[in-house]
């Protein structure tokens, strides 16, 4: 026993445990995440449940099995459920999916097995995706057109509802190219002409007839816009043609306009691949559309948009203020106690809670820098503020004095690493320090600049409390970027993929139609900060493969 | 007695060397680390076109004392130099002198080889590209010369675009040599530049300081005594700072005037 103590072998196996207790929490949670979020997306059966109520009345319902619990029969009776005495000790419960939000209490439900008297697997129950509350689920009794049915084979249902409901979409298609290009176009040029006028009016140049020409030019924009009000009229309009008749659970006759359809399918009567083929639909719808819904329902595309751009944003700024730094400190600064307190407070800034970054960035970035860019250069706007208001540009600087540390640390520790023999090689040739330090040295450092680069992006990209000061917003009507000059709108407010999570999960309305997302968009952040690390190590591999350190 | 008087007269010959003969004359140069002194009043004269050797045992201030010529002792904070060095009559200790326009007039070529993370054609023109030559051709001419004079050129001249860390140490040490002839100084420093090569690459680099005599006046480091017999002119033997012998390489190696010379390349101590 001594003996084998002494071989280092308890060592191995403790430092070995040590890594696959890692590694297995990190795949677990991975794993977890990813089947929760994923299989959300798979066109589950849709059951048609007959039950037995307390008066003994049968009653149909239908929906999907969202989740199932054991439940132990003496907790259900002490809870005072009824007719339980001769069943067994634990008891299944099922949470119910029903959907048609507007017609029933609760769209989830809770059910007791002892209640259901039949369950079967209704080959045309069709689910619908809706604009509003949510999915609906029922069978089709019709197509109509204008108010009258339209005369189409059972059998052609599916078929004719397609047709239709991609002639409801691409209406919707347009109709959207129309709010958010041309109009936003005008709206935005509008109010231009508004600032304009105001800036005029400030520095009392607003003349009669400056007045009058501004007011042509917003007039010729406001007859432009009656006419494209019109065109989304006339949109709106065509989209209101189609409607479909459907039952629903309870044998009631309901009429979905097509225009609050955005997809059907009859997930009983799908065959795997079909299946396969609506799961990967899903998925790109969930990636690349708006949220719908309190973001309950929809995609989270904007979020991914907001996440990843702030966080490139924030990579631009901090990058080269953190390379700098480090280079003072570790080529200029003298080698003294003040530079070695300084260095220590810097490891240290790493360690103070992200919330009081935060607090800064609204005190100092927001209030201060942005209220004094709003008086300087965008005094006509005011009271309304331009960059005196939370937006992307201040999370992005926020987030970038956060992960400072992390790559004035690295860059550093890259520096330090660079042989002196290279740099006298450099100054024997009659450079100056500062040659010798663009020139060989910092290329030589940008493997361990992309280090820093790698763990600051990591840490700022899951990072949401100072967002949620700086910028971060539940809903924002535009991305941070769009066709309006000058492109980019840094004051903007955005969403993120981190915030989303909270928004979703703990502020929802429906807690139960939000929890699956939850897991999806938490899926998809830390696929896309894997991704960004990925970029950047591979960017890093190919730096490291091209200024290979001399391995003497 | 006789060969000490013969060895006077050439002692005397390097010290009462003409000004237009003398590449370098260092005059009582006292070089300090913090408290501990270096360097004890060395004085000498480097003759023009010519190789002079630095020979001592380890820490007796040899590479100090090579290093104090292009002044990359600068980069040592605690150290401090009393006295001077002329350069064709200016003290480069100067307040005026910079420093990176001596160093384009000394160059140095170091222990290891210390290639740059670049091409090799990159590594040769670094020191063209410091002076802002752009000119393609004049690079291209500067590259090849000096791959030439450094006798790399034949082995490299296919691959120039590739890493020079593909090549071998003898190679490299070979381009670094390039490297400092592309600029054209007048003096150029090796410190002990074959201690980390092989034998037949360490060959190659001696034949090829006889031939960088012709153009340039080289000053070498070594704690190879066989070197510095093999490929100075004159040869200076260092013990504790201190400035021991400088005479003629053949009147040092045989007919040494001090006690300390002798017994050290005979092999006594060091």
């Amino acid at each position: 026993m001594g003996k084998w103590f002494k071989s280092g072998t308890p060592w191995i196996w403790m430092t070995g445990g040590a890594v696959s207790l890692s590694l297995i929490a990190v795949i677990g949670l991975f794993i977890l995440i990813g089947w929760r979020g994923l299989s959300f997306f798979w066109p589950s059966t849709v059951y048609q449940f007959d039950m037995l109520d307390k008066q003994g009345q049968q009653y149909k319902v239908i929906g999907e099995i969202y989740d199932t619990e054991s439940v132990l029969k003496d907790q259900l009776i002490a809870a005072g459920v009824t007719g339980l005495e001769d069943k067994e000790d634990t008891l299944q419960r099922y949470l119910i999916k029903i959907g048609n939000r507007e017609y029933v209490d609760l769209d989830f439900q809770w059910v007791l097995e002892t209640i259901i008297a039949d369950k079967t697997i209704p080959k045309d129950v069709v689910v619908f995706e809706r604009t509003k509350n949510g999915n609906f689920y029922g069978y089709i009794e019709g197509i109509q057109e204008n108010g009258q049915a339209v005369t189409v084979e059972k059998s052609q249902f599916k078929d004719e509802l397609q047709k239709r409901v991609e002639r409801s979409l691409a209406l919707k298609g347009k109709e959207e190219k129309l709010l958010s290009a041309d109009i936003g176009h005008i709206n935005f040029d509008l109010e231009k002409i508004r600032l304009k006028k105001r800036k005029l009016d400030m520095d009392g140049l607003l003349t009669a007839e400056k007045i009058q020409q501004l007011d042509k030019e917003s007039e010729l924009l406001r007859n432009e816009y009656l006419v494209l009000e019109e065109q989304l009229f006339t949109y709106r309009k065509q989209a209101q043609r189609d409607s479909v008749l459907v039952r629903d659970m309870s044998g009631r006759s309901v009429i979905l306009p097509m225009s609050s359809v955005l997809d059907f399918y009859l997930p009983n009567d799908m065959a795997f691949f079909t299946k396969v083929k609506h799961w990967f639909h899903q998925v790109g719808k969930f990636i690349s559309d708006d949220p719908r819904e309190a973001n309950t329902e929809g995609g989270v595309f904007p979020a991914i948009f907001g996440t990843v751009f702030m966080v490139m944003l924030m990579a631009v700024i901090v990058t080269p203020f953190g390379v700098v730094a480090a280079i003072y400190l570790h080529e200029y600064a003298g080698k003294n106690n003040i530079t070695k307190f300084i260095r220590i407070a810097v490891i240290n800034l790493a360690g103070v809670p992200s919330i009081v970054y935060g607090v800064f960035g609204l005190g100092f970035f927001v209030y201060i820098v942005g209220g004094s860019i709003d008086e300087l250069l965008y005094p006509a706007a005011l009271p309304a503020p331009t960059f005196g208001s939370p937006g992307v540009l201040w999370s992005a600087l926020t987030l970038a004095i956060l992960t400072l540390p992390v790559v004035i640390v690295s860059t550093e520790e890259g520096l330090s690493r660079i042989p002196s023999s290279l740099r006298e090689g450099s100054l024997a040739l009659g450079a100056t320090k500062s040659e010798t330090l663009w020139r060989i040295i910092v290329p030589m450092a940008s493997p361990a600049i992309m280090t820093g680069l790698i763990l600051a992006v990591a840490r700022a990209a899951g990072e949401v409390a100072p967002l949620m000061l700086v910028g971060v917003v539940k809903m924002a009507p535009t991305l941070p970027v769009d066709g309006n000059f000058p492109f980019l709108h840094l004051e903007r407010k955005f969403m993120h993929l981190g915030f989303h999570i909270y928004d979703v999960g703990f502020q929802s309305p429906n807690i139960e139609a939000a929890r699956p997302l939850v897991y999806a968009t938490s899926f998809l952040l830390v696929t896309v900060i894997i991704g960004l690390n990925l970029a950047a190590i591979a960017i890093r591999n190919n730096l490291r493969e091209k200024y290979r350190a001399l391995e003497h | 007695m006789i060969t000490l008087a013969k060895s006077s007269t050439e002692k005397d010959l390097l010290s009462h060397l003409s000004a237009e003969k003398t590449a370098l004359e260092i005059k009582n140069l006292d070089l300090y680390y913090g408290d501990k002194q270096a360097l004890f009043d060395v004085s000498m004269k480097i003759p023009k076109g010519k190789v002079t050797a630095f020979i001592g045992p380890s820490g007796c201030g040899k590479s100090t004392l090579l290093r104090c010529i292009n002044r990359m002792n600068d980069l040592v904070d605690i150290c401090r130099v009393d006295g001077n060095i002329a350069l064709q009559g200016t003290n480069i200790y100067d307040k005026s002198v910079d420093v990176a326009a001596l160093r384009r007039r000394v160059g140095m070529v170091f222990q290891r080889p210390n290639p740059f993370p670049k091409s090799i054609y990159e590594n040769v023109v670094y020191g063209l590209r410091l002076q802002g030559i752009k000119d393609r051709r004049t690079l291209d001419e500067a590259a090849e010369n000096s791959l030439r004079s450094a006798a790399l050129w034949n082995e490299v001249k296919d691959r120039l675009h590739d890493n020079a860390f593909g090549l071998s140490g003898g190679q490299q040490q070979r381009l670094v040599i390039a490297r400092a002839v592309a600029i054209d100084p007048e003096i150029l420093l090796l410190d002990e530049p074959t201690s980390a090569l092989d034998p037949i690459s360490t060959l190659t680099i001696e034949e090829l300081i006889t031939e960088l005599k012709e153009k340039f006046t080289v000053v070498i480091v070594t704690h190879n005594m066989q070197q510095a017999a093999r490929v100075s002119d004159q040869t200076a033997f260092m013990y504790m700072g201190k400035l021991i012998e400088y005479s003629d390489t053949n009147t040092l190696f045989t007919t040494p005037t001090q006690k300390q010379t002798e017994d050290y390349i005979t092999g006594r101590y060091g």
